[in-house]
């Protein structure tokens, strides 16, 4: 099992690729929002930019929290999404500690499912694909 | 997802209301500088000043914005303060993704606020927020505000501000976005300023459906593309600053107002003296992964011992050029400070140092003195520089107002006409030969960016004026397509037709990748068309005596050469001077 990690989002320059590639490959979409990895910048531009992201919890809060069981336990950490249970009720959205859950205007919801398929679109190399057990340190 | 027609967001900021229009066209204008020039000519008039109310300020994207790499910038369009004529500027930033996600191929603001205010723009909401408390705030303070102001959609949307030039009158004042990119000339700031409008906050709140079948594959591929290729290593690591050693080298950077083109003192300002000693990070355009953006810092001593804070400023060539070498400032922390000064009160870098340059070597003439300029001013004095641009910037005295409309201007009034350093604005960082200079004075932005002329007088030494202007007439052409994309001009050697076109099919619009050609030249035409409706006279272009002594690396400018340019680009350009009557349908579509 792999989960995605972002250990150099100090090298981000805020293109918001990785965004762009979660929208379009995973959920067919042109956004910079409906994806389960979205950048910020923390307190404007000038002082660099942050993932917001699944961080993996096991149990997940979202999960227990999502009545159709459209999430449930991804093994090793984060959810498995089964899209087409899902009633866009948005109750995962509160139950994440960190605000990874992003609901559009259709309440569709869009979380990261730790496919890693973002990585290859960050030019600066902010983005990891590791291994369960080899991460040193959760950063951000 | 792309639609064939335009979705236009009309904003009258004195009835403070708005509506939403849409427009056929895309297979003839295509948008960016097409549908500037159109909505111009549907909303503008040509005849009157720029400074009335009904005059639109003007801001599009392009049908591949957001839909693959370094389509990532906005045409904003209106009629000039500085010369009172249709103009373009571009600018990057968020902006370009946040209008995309916003639902909007273009904005239209006419009227004027009746207070000072700031206008939200999202996919769901308009708002007129009042914010006279902002009169006389710099642009770094405004973006602070308006950021608590407007929290929503933090990361994904676009702060566009003023400082206080756009608020007096400067024609010089551009339009801070998002800190660190700008629509930087032709006094865009002062269009906004007049309208009362202190800010601009673009909410990227939407989404949409990607385009069926090949699109997620092309896009693959033209992402590695650029990030696998020079364009990278170019743009990214050392930036545009990369070309001021090569350029002192060629005899072609602008020293000390132009008096001469080279000088032993680059050393100190290079782009690998830039990026070794001041660079402190790198920042991206939404939806660009070359990063291109140069953030650089400098400390400030407090007043008590060993108490300092820092401040970052964003360099390039041209910034460079304008706030160094122009005014004889040979260290790489004191031309941050100058582009620190410039930037709080947002003035153009380029027109802002230039001005400067020339006030100095009046000052060093004798024409004007201390009660004109305040500070002294001396090549090389920083200090002097810091304070004179804040002067410039606020329009302090009637000398400071009158160089804030343009140097040529001031020139009439103290005298200096001779070495004021003006092609049509305020010149760019290339002293690179007599084609620059015909392209830079006559063309349509007066941007070094209308042409690569810079880059025809470094590789050519023959003088065949038919083939010069062949080349300007076709370079122009090929860029207003990209332009009208709104593709950022670093990706030129990307997007050439054949991709552009095979874009344009995988986003669902065959019918405007198959007309591209016809395209181009009808914009070309069209935006030309436009700009001597409202008055332009190539034959009224005077390019000031300093340009005719310069000597490149060819030697000294041949008078002749550059005359016969200058006249054969002008009667060229005359060609497109046609009533817009063939417009006029789309008028009533």
């Amino acid at each position: 099992m792999k989960l995605l990690t972002t250990p150099r989002m100090d090298q981000c320059t805020g293109c918001h690729s990785c965004s762009l590639a979660c929208a379009r490959l995973i959920h067919k979409k042109l956004s910079w929002t409906c994806a389960g990895i979205r950048i910020e910048s923390s307190g404007g531009i000038s002082s660099g930019f942050r993932a917001i992201r699944c961080l993996a919890c096991d149990p997940a809060p979202c999960a227990e929290a999502c009545p159709t069981s459209a999430y449930s336990q991804r093994k090793g950490g984060g959810v498995i999404v089964r899209k087409k249970l899902c009633i866009r009720c948005g109750a995962c959205v509160p139950a994440c500690p960190v605000d990874a859950i992003y609901q559009n205007a259709q309440r569709e919801v869009f979380v990261c499912i730790h496919c890693g398929r973002c990585v290859d679109f960050c030019p600066q190399n902010c983005l990891d694909y590791e291994k369960i057990g080899t991460i040193e340190e959760v950063l951000l | 997802m792309i639609s064939e027609q335009f979705r236009i967001l009309y904003y009258d900021l004195g009835r403070k209301r708005g509506k939403i229009v849409h427009h056929q066209g895309r297979n003839r204008y295509i948008g960016g500088s097409g549908l500037a020039a159109l909505l111009f000519h549907l909303y503008g008039q040509p005849a009157k000043s720029w400074g009335e109310a009904e005059q639109p300020f003007i801001l599009t994207i392009g049908p591949l914005t957001g839909l693959f790499p370094l389509m990532s910038k906005v045409v904003c369009a209106f009629k000039s303060p500085y010369h009172d004529q249709y103009t373009e500027s571009h600018g990057g930033g968020r902006a370009a993704l946040a209008m995309r996600f916003a639902g909007l191929d273009a904005i239209v603001i006419t009227g004027k606020a009746q207070t000072l205010s700031c206008l939200s723009i999202g996919a769901n909401h308009i708002e007129c927020k009042e914010a006279g408390f902002m009169r006389g705030m710099n642009a770094l303070a405004s973006g602070k505000l308006m950021r608590r102001m407007f929290s929503a959609s933090s990361g994904h949307r676009s702060i566009l501000r003023i400082g206080q030039s756009g608020e007096t009158g400067s024609a010089m004042a551009c339009i801070n976005i998002d800190t660190y990119r700008h629509f930087g000339r032709m006094g865009g700031g002062t269009v906004m300023g007049d309208k009362n409008l202190k800010g601009i906050i673009i909410h990227g709140d939407n989404d949409f459906d990607q385009p069926e079948g090949d699109y997620a594959k092309l896009y693959k591929k033209l992402y590695t593309e650029v990030t696998a290729t020079s364009m990278m290593h170019k743009y990214f690591d050392l930036g545009t600053p990369a070309n001021l050693e090569p350029l002192n080298e060629l005899q072609s950077l602008p020293w000390r107002n132009l008096q001469t083109t080279s000088d032993p003192a680059i050393s100190t300002i290079t782009g690998e003296t830039f990026a070794k000693d001041a660079l402190l990070r790198n920042a991206a355009c939404s939806g660009c992964p070359v990063g291109c953006i140069h953030i650089g810092y400098f400390r400030e001593k407090s007043l008590q011992a060993n108490r300092y804070h820092f401040h970052q400023v964003a360099y390039d060539y041209e910034p460079i050029f304008a706030a160094g070498s122009m005014l004889g400032i040979t260290d790489s922390f004191d031309i941050l400070r100058v582009l620190d000064s410039l930037e709080k009160v947002s003035l153009d870098a380029m027109s802002g140092g230039v001005a400067l340059a020339w006030a100095t070597e009046a000052s060093e003439r004798g024409l004007i003195s201390e009660n004109e300029t305040l500070v002294p001013l001396r090549f090389g004095d920083t200090d002097g520089y810091i304070k004179a641009a804040a002067f410039l910037g606020k329009g302090i005295n009637d000398f400071y107002a009158i160089l804030a409309q343009g140097t040529l201007k001031a020139a009439a009034r103290y005298g200096g006409g001779e070495f004021a350093c003006v092609l049509g604005q305020e010149m760019a960082g290339y002293a690179t030969g007599e084609l620059f200079f015909a392209s830079q004075s006559l063309g349509f932005r007066h941007s070094h960016l209308d042409t690569g002329a810079y880059s025809w007088d470094q590789k050519n030494t023959d003088k065949d004026v038919d083939g010069a202007v062949d080349f300007l007439m076709k370079d122009e052409e090929d860029r207003v397509l990209l332009t009208s994309m709104v593709a950022c001009l670093f990706a030129r050697s990307v997007y050439t037709p054949e991709v552009l076109a095979e874009c344009l099919d995988s986003a669902g619009l065959p019918g405007l990748a198959a007309s591209l050609d016809e395209s181009g030249e009808y914009i070309r035409k069209l935006r030309w068309q436009v700009r001597f409706a409202t008055g332009y006279n190539p034959d009224e272009v005077v390019i000031p005596k300093r340009f005719y002594s310069v000597k490149t690396w060819k030697g000294e400018i041949d008078r002749q050469f550059l005359d016969n340019l200058r006249r054969e680009y002008g009667r060229r350009l005359q060609g497109f001077k046609v009533p817009l009557d063939e417009h006029t349908a789309d008028k009533e579509r």
